[in-house]
C-alpha cells in the first residue's frame, strides 16, 4: 500500500514493558542506530529499582526514552510522540506523558486477563474507547512472529524471546533507522550462536516487514541529518565519560589510576567501567564501605596515583571526615558524586541536584575544595579531566557533580583525539636538600608531591595541623588561622585558572537565566523557545561551582533579575545570594525527575508578563521569590 | 604505559642501605606519658627496621587516633598519621597501589577493634602484605579513660563507673575467624620477643597480624602484668614454636596436652606424663590455631603468646598485578583509542 511519507525536526520515543522484556537493549540499539544515521540523540533509561519484580506488576515496569532530531537535542524529550507498550502495566505507567494523538503501539499479547489485573485495569484500555485520542496500532507480536518464521527451522522457544527485536524493527521502519547497526551488533553479541543471531536478524527484518504491510501505520516520519561537526561518534553517558575521563586523565598525567568504591545507585556503574579496564593497568578495589572506599584511594594518592573515589549522597555523608583529612593532608584526590534524591536512602533510582550545599560545606572545621559539575553525559569527560588536572595542579581532593539523570543518560559524543588533549602535570618534589613537606608552589599555593620512594624526603602527615612549610604538627594560634587561610586562598585561587562565565545573549539586560550540572539541556532548549517567539533572555551556564568563575559577580548585576532553575528547593540560589547579595528567582522541582523543557519556558513566560506589566501598566505587581 | 612513578622506582638507592636504630629516630620528642607500653613497642620497631634491608624511603608507617596513633612521628620514615579507625584501608590502598614498599600500621584496640572493625576483619580476609601492630591496653586512653572493646565485663572506668556490661573481644580469636594469614600476640615487657615476632610478620606475605599488649600506666595500669611480668609470665604464659612441644612453668615442667577439642595443663613431673604428651604447635594447622586463640581468657590455661598462625595464601596485591598481566597477556596493552571508541561508534563526515 501507499505510504506518505513526513519530515520532522525530532521525535521521542519511548519503548516500554515488564523488566524481563529487553527494553533498555532495544532503547539502546534505536539510539545507536539514531547517531548512526546522524541525527543527535539523547536517551535516558528508566528502570525500577526492583531487580526481578514480579511480572507484569506496575512497579515492574522498565522503560527506555530516545529523543532524536536534526538539531537542538538538549534533553530525553518532554513529550513521548511514539509509546511502545508490551504489557498493560507499561501502557499505565507511561501513558499520562505521551502526547495526545501520539502513536502507541502495543503487543496484545500483554493485555490477557491477568496482565490487566495486575495493571490495575477494570476494563481493556485497548477495547474501551479510553485511547481515541492516540493512534493505536495493535500487533499480536507472538502471532505475527509464528507467520514469519513459518519457513525456518528455529524452535519457537528461541522466537518468542525475540518479541523486542521484532518491536524495534517496526519503530525502525515508522522512522526509516538503519537496520545495520543492529544487525551487525547481534552478530557480535551471539557470535557463534548462529540459530540465535538468524532468529533476531530475521525478526528486525519481520517487524520492519510488518509496519511495512500494515494498514494502522500511514505515515513514514523522515528526520533529516543533523549538522554536526565531521568525526567519530559514539553514544555514551555520563558514568561512561567519566570511566573515560579517569583513564585519559591519568595517561594525559603520566600517572597509575586508582579507584577505591563501594556500589552504589547510581554511580556503580563506573565502578563496573573502571574494573573492566585491566588492561590499561587501571588499579582499583571494590572496598567494603564507603569509608573504605574513599580512604584506600587516599592511600593511593599518598603513593602517587591518580586517586579517585565514586559514589552518591548516602555514600557521601559517610566520606565526609577522609575528605576533610584529603583537604589537610593535601593530597590529590577525585570525588565523583551521582547526585540522587535524598535525604537518607531517598529516591536511590532518581536524579536531585541536592548534593551541592555538602559538596561545598559538608565537613568539620573550615574546610574549602573545589567542586565542579558537569553539563552532560558527554561533559562528563571534560569535567573529569578537569576535577584531575585541578587536583594534581593545586593538591587538593575536588568533588565532581553530576547526578543520576546525565550519569544514566546518553548522546553522541564526538570522540577525541588524544593526541590533542592538554597533557596534565603533577608537581612532584624535586630536590631532597630543600625538601620540605609543606613548602609551596608560591603561584599555586599547592604543596610538592613528595611520595614514598623518594630518597631523603621522609616525611610525616595526618590530620592534625602543621606547621607551614615544615609540615611539623602544631597547636600554634597564629599557625592555625595562617594555615586555615592559606587553604583557602589556594582553592580560591583556582578562579585565575578557570574559564570565565559565558553569557549567551545580550551581556546585560533585564533577565538571566543562570543554571549548573544537568538542567543544561533543558534551559538551553527552554531558552530557544523563547527566542523563537521573540523573548530577550540572556542565559548562562555553571561548571565551576567553588570557586565561581570570576566574572559571575559582574554578570549578575548586568541584569535586573537573576533566575535560577534547579532540582532542590534553591541551594545555589542560597550561595549566590549569600556571596553576591543578588536577589536571585528560584526555579525548584524536587520530584527525582530532570525538567522539561516547557515547564521552564511556561515559568519564564509567566515572569516575563509580570515585568511586562510591571513596566508598562500602573498595576502593582509582586514579583515572587520563586516561580 | 610508563608511568612516572615507574621513573622514581628506577632510580636506585643513592648509597648504602646499612643503617642503626639511630636513622630511625626522628628529631622530636617522644610525647607518649614516662612508663607508656607504647615506648618499649617503638624501641623494638626502630631497631628492627634496619634489619629489613629495605631502603628507608620504601618504609611506610600508617596510624589511625588513639595513642597509637603517634607512632609514626616516631619513625623517621614516610608516615601518615590518618583518622580513627582508617588506618587500614589507607594502608591497603598505599600497598595495591605500591606493591614495592613495605607498609606498617599501628594501632590500637579502640581505633581496630571498634570504629575500624569493619576495616579490620576484611583487611584481614583480603590479605593485602601490610603488617599490623595492635597496642591492646583494654582502655581507650587518649580520651582519658573509657572502656573499649577489649576491656573485660566489669572493668571499672570513667564511662563505666559501676563495670562495664560487654563481654570483649579477643582480638587474635577475632583475626582468625576473619581468615588472616598470620595472627600473632606479643608483649611491651620482652623486647627481643616482640622484635622477633615484628621480623617474622615482615617475612610473612600476606597481612599479619600482632596483638601487642601495652601497659597504660595512667588508665588501666597492670592490665597484663600477670602475663608480662618477668616473674609470672613463665607460669601464666605458653610460647608458641613452630613445631615445638607447648612447654611452660619456670622450670618448664608444665604442658599442654589436648583431650579432644580441649587443651589441658598436665604436670610433667608427675607419673606418668611425658613429654611426648605434650601437643606440638604447628602455625600452619589452621584448626590447631582456634584452639590456641581460644585459650585467652581462660582461668586456668596459660595464655598462648608468640605466633598462633603463619599461613601462606596470596597477597591481594599480587592477585591484582596477575590480573593486570594476564589480561594484558591475553588481550594486549589497552590503546586509549580503542578504549574510547568503545563497542560501536559512526563516522560523520
Amino acid at each position: 500500500m501507499e505510504k506518505f511519507k513526513e519530515h520532522v525536526e525530532d521525535v521521542t520515543v519511548r519503548f516500554a514493558g515488564d523488566s524481563g522484556d529487553g527494553m533498555q537493549l532495544v532503547g539502546t540499539q534505536f539510539s545507536d542506530s539514531s547517531g548512526f544515521a546522524g541525527n543527535e540523540v539523547n536517551t535516558f533509561p528508566d528502570f525500577p529499582s526492583e531487580i526481578r519484580a514480579p511480572e507484569g506488576t506496575l512497579y515492574g515496569v522498565s522503560a527506555f526514552q530516545v529523543h532524536f532530531g536534526t538539531r537542538n537535542i538538549n534533553t530525553t524529550g518532554d513529550f513521548v510522540d511514539v509509546l511502545v507498550a508490551m504489557n498493560a502495566a507499561s501502557l499505565k505507567v507511561n501513558l499520562a506523558n505521551v502526547r495526545t494523538h501520539g502513536i502507541i503501539i502495543v503487543n496484545t499479547e500483554g493485555f490477557d486477563e491477568r496482565s490487566l489485573k495486575l495493571a490495575g485495569y477494570a476494563k481493556n484500555p485497548l477495547e474501551d474507547g479510553s485511547l481515541n485520542n492516540y493512534q493505536l496500532v495493535l500487533i499480536d507480536m507472538g502471532k505475527e512472529l509464528k507467520k514469519a518464521f513459518i519457513e525456518l527451522d528455529i524452535p519457537s522457544k528461541l522466537i518468542q524471546r525475540t518479541k523486542n527485536i521484532f518491536a524495534l524493527g517496526v519503530t525502525y521502519w515508522l522512522f526509516h533507522r538503519p537496520l545495520e547497526p543492529t544487525v551487525s551488533w547481534i552478530n557480535k553479541k551471539f557470535k557463534d550462536k548462529e540459530d540465535v543471531i538468524l532468529a533476531n536478524v530475521h525478526s528486525l527484518q519481520a517487524g520492519w516487514n510488518f509496519a511495512e504491510k500494515n494498514p494502522d501505520f500511514k505515515t513514514q516520519y523522515l528526520i533529516d541529518r543533523s549538522n554536526l561537526p565531521p568525526g567519530k561518534y559514539r553514544s555514551i553517558t555520563g558514568n561512561q565519560a567519566v570511566a573515560l575521563g579517569l583513564v585519559v586523565a591519568a595517561t594525559k598525567a603520566r600517572l597509575p589510576l586508582f579507584l577505591g568504591s563501594y556500589p552504589i545507585t547510581p554511580a556503580t556503574d563506573i565502578l563496573h567501567a573502571i574494573s573492566g579496564y585491566k588492561r590499561y593497568g587501571v588499579k582499583h578495589l571494590q572496598a567494603e564501605d564507603e569509608i573504605a572506599g574513599i580512604t584506600s584511594a587516599l592511600g593511593a594518592a599518598f603513593g602517587g596515583s591518580l586517586a579517585v573515589t565514586t559514589t552518591s549522597g548516602p555514600g557521601l555523608s559517610l566520606k565526609s571526615e577522609a575528605i576533610g583529612l584529603a583537604i589537610m593532608t593535601e593530597l590529590p584526590l577525585i570525588i565523583v558524586d551521582v547526585m540522587r534524591a535524598g535525604p537518607s536512602t531517598g529516591l536511590p533510582t532518581k536524579t536531585e541536584q541536592s548534593d551541592l550545599m555538602i559538596a561545598m560545606y559538608g565537613r568539620h572545621g573550615e574546610a574549602p575544595m573545589p567542586v565542579l559539575a558537569a553539563a552532560s553525559s558527554s561533559d562528563c569527560f571534560d569535567m573529569t579531566m578537569e576535577a584531575a588536572r585541578i587536583a594534581l595542579k593545586y593538591m587538593t581532593p575536588v568533588m565532581l557533580l553530576t547526578d543520576g539523570y546525565i550519569g544514566q543518560a546518553s548522546e553522541p559524543w564526538r570522540i577525541p583525539d588524544v593526541a590533542t588533549l592538554p597533557d596534565i602535570a603533577p608537581h612532584f618534589a624535586e630536590d631532597a636538600k630543600t625538601f620540605k613537606p609543606y613548602a609551596r608552589n608560591p603561584e599555586t599555593l599547592g604543596r610538592m608531591w613528595a611520595i614514598p620512594g623518594l630518597q631523603g624526603m621522609e616525611h610525616r602527615i595526618g590530620g592534625l595541623e602543621k606547621e607551614d612549610g615544615s609540615g611539623i604538627v602544631s597547636h600554634d594560634p597564629i599557625n592555625h588561622q595562617k594555615m586555615v587561610e592559606i587553604r583557602q586562598r589556594k582553592v580560591d585561587g583556582i578562579a585565575n585558572d578557570i574559564p570565565e562565565l559565558e553569557v549567551i545573549g545580550p551581556a546585560e539586560g533585564d533577565i538571566l537565566l543562570l543554571s549548573w550540572g544537568s538542567t543544561y539541556g533543558a534551559v538551553r532548549t527552554a531558552v530557544g523557545k523563547l527566542k523563537e517567539k521573540g523573548h530577550i533572555v540572556s542565559y548562562a551556564h555553571l561548571r565551576y561551582l567553588n570557586p565561581f568563575p570570576k566574572n559571575l559577580g559582574d554578570v549578575l548585576h548586568r541584569f535586573e533579575r537573576v533566575v535560577i532553575p534547579e532540582l532542590n528547593t534553591g541551594q545555589l540560589k542560597n550561595l549566590i545570594q549569600a556571596k553576591y547579595l543578588k536577589p536571585v528567582i528560584g526555579i525548584n522541582k524536587v520530584q527525582g525527575k530532570p525538567f522539561k523543557s516547557v515547564e521552564l519556558e511556561e515559568k519564564i513566560e509567566v515572569l516575563l508578563s509580570m515585568e511586562n506589566i510591571k513596566k508598562w501598566s500602573s498595576k502593582k505587581v509582586d514579583i515572587p521569590v520563586d516561580l | 604505559m610508563k608511568t612516572i612513578i615507574d621513573d622514581i622506582l628506577e632510580k636506585p638507592h643513592a648509597g648504602e642501605t646499612s643503617y642503626t636504630a639511630k636513622d630511625f629516630k626522628p628529631d622530636v620528642d617522644v610525647r607518649w606519658c614516662a612508663g607508656c607500653g607504647a615506648i618499649s613497642v617503638l624501641s623494638p620497631a626502630q631497631r628492627l627496621m634496619p634489619e629489613l634491608g629495605v631502603p628507608k624511603e620504601k618504609i611506610v608507617y600508617i596510624s589511625g587516633i588513639g595513642c597509637s596513633g603517634r607512632f609514626p612521628y616516631y619513625m623517621d620514615t614516610y608516615g601518615f598519621h590518618s583518622i580513627h579507625g582508617r588506618a587500614l584501608p589507607i594502608a591497603s590502598g598505599l600497598k595495591i597501589a605500591r606493591p614495592d614498599l613495605s607498609v606498617w600500621v599501628v594501632t590500637g584496640d579502640g581505633d581496630n577493634m571498634s570504629i575500624g572493625g569493619n576495616h579490620f576483619i576484611h583487611a584481614c580476609r583480603r590479605n593485602v602484605d601490610i603488617n599490623v601492630m595492635m597496642f591492646n591496653n583494654e582502655v581507650y586512653s587518649l580520651t582519658k579513660g573509657q572502656f573499649s572493646p577489649t576491656s573485660h565485663r566489669g572493668q571499672v572506668t570513667k564511662s563505666s563507673p559501676l563495670g562495664s556490661l560487654d563481654d570483649p573481644f579477643n582480638p587474635v580469636a577475632l583475626a582468625l575467624g576473619a581468615s588472616a594469614t598470620f595472627v600473632a600476640r606479643g608483649h611491651d615487657k620482652d623486647r627481643a620477643q616482640l622484635q622477633q615476632l615484628l621480623q617474622k610478620a615482615h617475612q610473612h606475605k600476606g597481612f599479619s597480624f600482632i596483638e601487642i599488649y601495652t601497659n597504660c600506666r595512667i588508665f588501666n595500669d597492670g592490665a597484663f602484668d600477670l602475663y608480662t611480668n618477668a616473674d609470672t609470665r613463665s607460669d601464666s604464659t605458653v610460647w608458641l614454636e613452630h613445631e615445638q612441644p607447648l612447654v611452660f612453668g619456670k622450670n618448664k615442667d608444665k604442658g599442654i596436652k589436648l583431650d579432644g577439642f580441649n587443651p589441658v595443663v598436665i604436670d610433667l613431673t608427675a607419673e606418668g606424663n611425658s613429654i611426648s604428651d605434650v601437643l606440638v604447635h604447628n602455625e600452619k594447622d589452621s584448626t590447631l590455631a582456634f584452639i590456641l586463640a581460644n585459650m585467652t581468657y581462660s582461668e586456668v590455661l596459660p595464655r598462648p603468646m608468640g605466633i598462633i598462625q603463619n599461613l601462606e595464601r596470596s597477597s591481594y596485591e599480587e592477585r591484582v598485578v596477575d590480573q593486570i598481566t594476564q589480561e594484558v597477556e591475553k588481550k594486549g596493552a589497552g590503546s586509549l583509542e580503542s578504549l574510547l571508541q568503545g563497542g560501536s561508534f559512526w563516522e560523520i563526515n
